[in-house]
C-alpha cells in the first residue's frame, strides 16, 4: 500500500463571489523511500497538494489517504497527531523558532511526542550531527546563516525519523553550495533512513536530484516521470 | 510540556517580558502598600480612639447628641445607681460636658469642657496633671488645640460659661498639660478640667454626660435614662471615614489592575499578530490550536508568576521597611476627621497579600486567553503564510 494516495482530488478556494480550482482531478501515489518532487511553476498549485498531503489542509472533493488515514476525515487532533508522529516538514523561510536555540529547535517535535530527557538529547545530537551542526547547538536563529538556518530545519523535520518529510522550497532562499549541502544531507538521510521525502519546487538544482518528478501545471498533474538512478 | 515552551519564549521575548514584569510587579507593591496603608490607618485609628476616648464603651444620657451642641443644656443627668460602684471601683468614668468661650490671648474660641475625674485610670489620657493641688484652675488641652491656640504649659486662659441656672460666670485657669493624643475628637476645641470643679462651676453636683466603662466591663444595657454606646457603634464614624478613603483606595486598585490589563492584552495581542508564521509552524509540527491557545495564555499567565517573585524581592524588604518605620504625614493629615499618627504603620496582612495575587494572576489570565482565542479560527496554511484570523 503506498504511502501516500491521493484519488481525484480537487481543491476550491473561495474568491470574490466565485470559486478558484486550485487542484484538479488528481490521482497520485508516493511508496515509501521514494524521493520525489511535485514541480512546476509559481501557482500551479504544488504548496497546496503539499498541505494536503501534510493534512495542513483537506481536499475539497477526493480522497487523500495519507500513512492509512484519510486526510479529510481526520479531526483537527487527529490531523496533529499524524503529523507529530509521523511527518516532518521544511519550509522555504525555515520557520525556526527565533527565541529558541538551535538544539531547542530541533528538540521541539520530540518534547511534542512527550519522550524522555535522555532519549530527547541523543536524538537531537544525532540529528545535528547528520546536518554537521554540533558546533552551533546553543546558538539561536538570529546568529546563523540561510543555510544553516535551513539545516537546522532539516535536522527538525528528521530528528523524530519520520515516515514522511514534506520540504516546500526549500532552496529557494539558499545560494548554490548551501542547496547542494542541503540537497546533499536530504539524498543521504533518505537512502540511509529510508525516509519518504516530497519536494515542492520549481528549483532546478532540487529537481536535478529528484527520482521522481511529478509535473503539475494550473492544478493538473501533465507529467509524472520516474527518473533512472544517476 | 506546554509550561516549559511557555518558559522559554518567554525568556526569550527578553525586554518585552522585562517591561511585563516589571509593570506587574509594580502593581503588586502598588496594591498591597496602598491597601496596607488603609488597614494600617484603620488599625491604628480604632486603636487609638478605644484607648484615649471610648474603652468598653461608653452610656449617654438620653438627651445627649454629639452631634447637637445645643443638646447639651439638657444632655446630663444623675450617675445611675447602678454604675455608682463601677465608678467607685474605677471601672467606669463619668464625664460631663458644657458649652464655654475660651478667652486666650486676645481671642475668643467656642469650646466644649469636659470635666474628668482626675485619677481615672480608664481612658490612656494624662488626667492625673489636673490634680495639681493649686488654687487655680487646671485645664488639660490637646496638642491641636493648643497649636490652634498658641497655648503652652503655664499660659493663662479665661473659660467663660454659664450654669445650671443660665447665668453666666467666668474663671481665670491655667495649662497644666499639652497631652499628645492622635484622636481629634478629645482634642480639637476642648478643654478638660476636674470633674469636680466643673460640676461646682455649674451646679450640676453629681451630674454626668456620658459615662465611659472599662474594657472589662462587658453586656451592658439600657439603664432608665442612659442608652449603653457599645465599641462598634462608637467607632462607627471611624469606620465610615475609612470607608470612604477605601472608595478612592479602590479607585487606585481598579487604575492600577487596568494597567496591568493593558499591558498583557497588548503584549498578547502583539505577540499573536507578530508570531502569526510561528503558530502555523508550531500547528505543522503537530500542536493542536488548543494547546497553541494555551500555550500563549500560560506565556501571559507566567508574567504573572515572574512579576510575584520579582516583586517578592524588592517589595518585600520595602513593604517590611514601612511596615516597621512608617509612613510620616504631613500635619495637614490631622484634619483627615479621625485618629493619625505623625507616622503611619502600614499592616500587611496575608490574606491582603494572598487576595492581591490571587486577584492580579487571575486578571492576568483571562487578559491571557481572550486574545489568545483567536487561534482558535486560524488555519495552519494561513498561519505558515502570516495570515491572521
Amino acid at each position: 500500500m503506498p504511502l501516500v494516495k491521493l484519488e481525484k482530488v480537487f481543491k476550491h478556494f473561495p474568491i470574490g463571489g466565485g470559486n478558484f480550482t486550485a487542484l484538479k482531478d488528481i490521482n497520485l501515489g508516493f511508496e515509501k523511500g521514494e524521493f520525489s518532487g511535485i514541480i512546476g511553476p509559481s501557482g500551479s498549485g504544488k504548496t497546496t497538494l503539499l498541505n494536503i498531503i501534510g493534512s495542513l489542509d483537506t481536499p475539497s472533493e477526493g480522497s487523500a489517504v495519507v500513512l492509512g488515514e484519510p486526510v479529510e476525515k481526520l479531526t483537527e487532533k487527529q490531523a496533529a497527531k499524524l503529523r507529530s508522529k509521523y511527518m516532518g516538514f521544511i519550509f522555504q523561510t525555515y520557520n525556526l523558532l527565533p527565541v529558541y536555540t538551535v538544539y531547542e529547535n530541533v528538540e521541539f517535535p520530540l518534547l511534542i511526542l512527550k519522550m524522555s530527557e535522555e532519549e530527547i538529547r541523543k536524538k537531537v545530537l544525532a540529528a545535528l550531527e547528520w546536518v554537521h551542526l554540533t558546533d552551533k547547538i546553543n546558538s539561536r536563529p538570529s546568529q546563523l546563516s540561510g543555510g544553516e538556518c535551513q539545516r537546522v530545519a532539516v535536522a527538525r523535520a528528521i530528528v523524530k525519523q519520520p515516515e514522511l518529510v514534506l520540504a516546500d522550497e526549500p532552496t529557494a532562499n539558499l545560494d548554490a553550495e548551501n542547496s547542494y549541502h542541503i540537497l546533499d544531507t536530504m539524498v543521504n538521510l533518505n537512502k540511509e533512513l529510508k525516509t519518504t521525502f516530497i519536494f515542492a519546487t520549481h528549483d532546478d538544482k532540487v529537481i536535478r536530484y529528484l527520482k521522481r518528478k511529478v509535473h503539475l501545471v494550473d492544478g493538473k498533474v501533465v507529467k509524472d516521470e520516474v527518473v533512472s538512478s544517476q | 510540556m506546554l509550561l516549559k515552551l511557555a518558559y522559554r519564549n518567554l525568556i526569550g521575548a527578553k525586554l518585552r517580558t522585562v517591561l511585563n514584569v516589571g509593570v506587574l510587579s509594580l502593581t503588586y507593591v502598588l496594591i498591597i502598600w496602598h491597601q496596607g496603608l488603609f488597614s494600617g490607618m484603620y488599625r491604628q485609628a480604632t486603636r487609638d480612639v478605644i484607648k484615649d476616648e471610648i474603652a468598653g464603651g461608653q452610656y449617654w444620657h438620653k438627651n445627649y447628641d454629639p452631634y447637637d451642641v445645643l443638646s447639651l443644656d439638657e444632655g446630663h443627668g444623675s450617675v445611675p445607681q447602678e454604675l455608682k460602684p463601677l465608678i467607685a471601683k474605677k471601672k467606669a468614668l463619668p464625664i460631663l460636658i458644657r458649652q464655654a468661650n475660651l478667652y486666650s490671648k486676645g481671642r475668643v474660641q467656642s469650646v466644649l469642657i469636659k470635666g474628668i475625674d482626675p485619677g481615672q485610670k480608664i481612658l490612656d489620657i494624662p488626667t492625673a496633671k489636673l490634680d495639681s493641688g493649686k488654687d487655680i484652675l487646671p485645664v488639660m488641652v490637646g496638642k491641636i488645640m493648643a497649636r490652634k491656640n498658641s497655648l503652652k504649659l503655664g499660659d493663662s486662659v479665661t473659660i467663660r460659661w454659664r450654669d445650671a441656672y443660665g447665668t453666666f460666670d467666668a474663671v481665670e485657669g491655667e495649662i497644666v498639660e499639652i497631652m499628645n493624643t492622635n484622636v481629634p475628637t478629645i482634642d480639637n476645641g476642648q478643654i478638660w478640667l476636674p470633674l469636680e470643679r466643673l460640676r461646682k462651676m455649674t451646679g450640676l453636683t453629681n451630674q454626668a454626660t456620658i459615662i465611659v466603662v472599662g474594657k472589662e466591663v462587658v453586656g451592658e444595657k439600657d439603664l432608665s435614662d442612659w442608652q449603653f454606646r457599645n465599641q462598634d457603634f462608637l467607632l462607627k464614624d471611624v469606620s465610615d471615614v475609612v470607608k470612604s478613603k477605601r472608595t478612592a483606595s479602590a479607585i487606585m486598585y481598579l487604575v492600577l489592575l487596568f494597567l496591568i490589563m493593558l499591558a498583557i492584552f497588548d503584549t498578547q495581542v502583539l505577540s499573536i499578530f507578530r508570531r502569526r508564521k510561528e503558530i502555523g509552524t508550531l500547528m505543522a509540527l503537530g500542536m493542536t490550536r488548543l494547546k497553541v491557545i494555551l500555550l500563549f495564555t500560560i506565556e501571559g499567565t507566567l508574567n504573572g508568576i515572574l512579576g510575584i517573585g520579582v516583586a517578592a524581592i524588592y517589595g518585600t524588604p520595602v513593604l517590611i521597611y514601612t511596615a516597621n518605620t512608617g509612613i510620616p504625614l504631613p500635619q495637614a493629615m490631622e484634619e483627615y476627621g479621625f485618629a493619625l499618627k505623625v507616622r503611619m504603620f502600614p499592616v500587611y496582612s496575608a490574606w491582603l497579600i494572598t487576595g492581591t495575587v490571587l486577584i492580579v494572576m487571575l486578571t492576568v489570565t483571562i487578559v491571557s486567553y481572550l486574545p489568545s482565542r483567536r487561534i482558535s479560527g486560524l488555519k495552519p496554511t494561513e498561519a505558515l503564510k502570516g495570515k491572521i484570523g
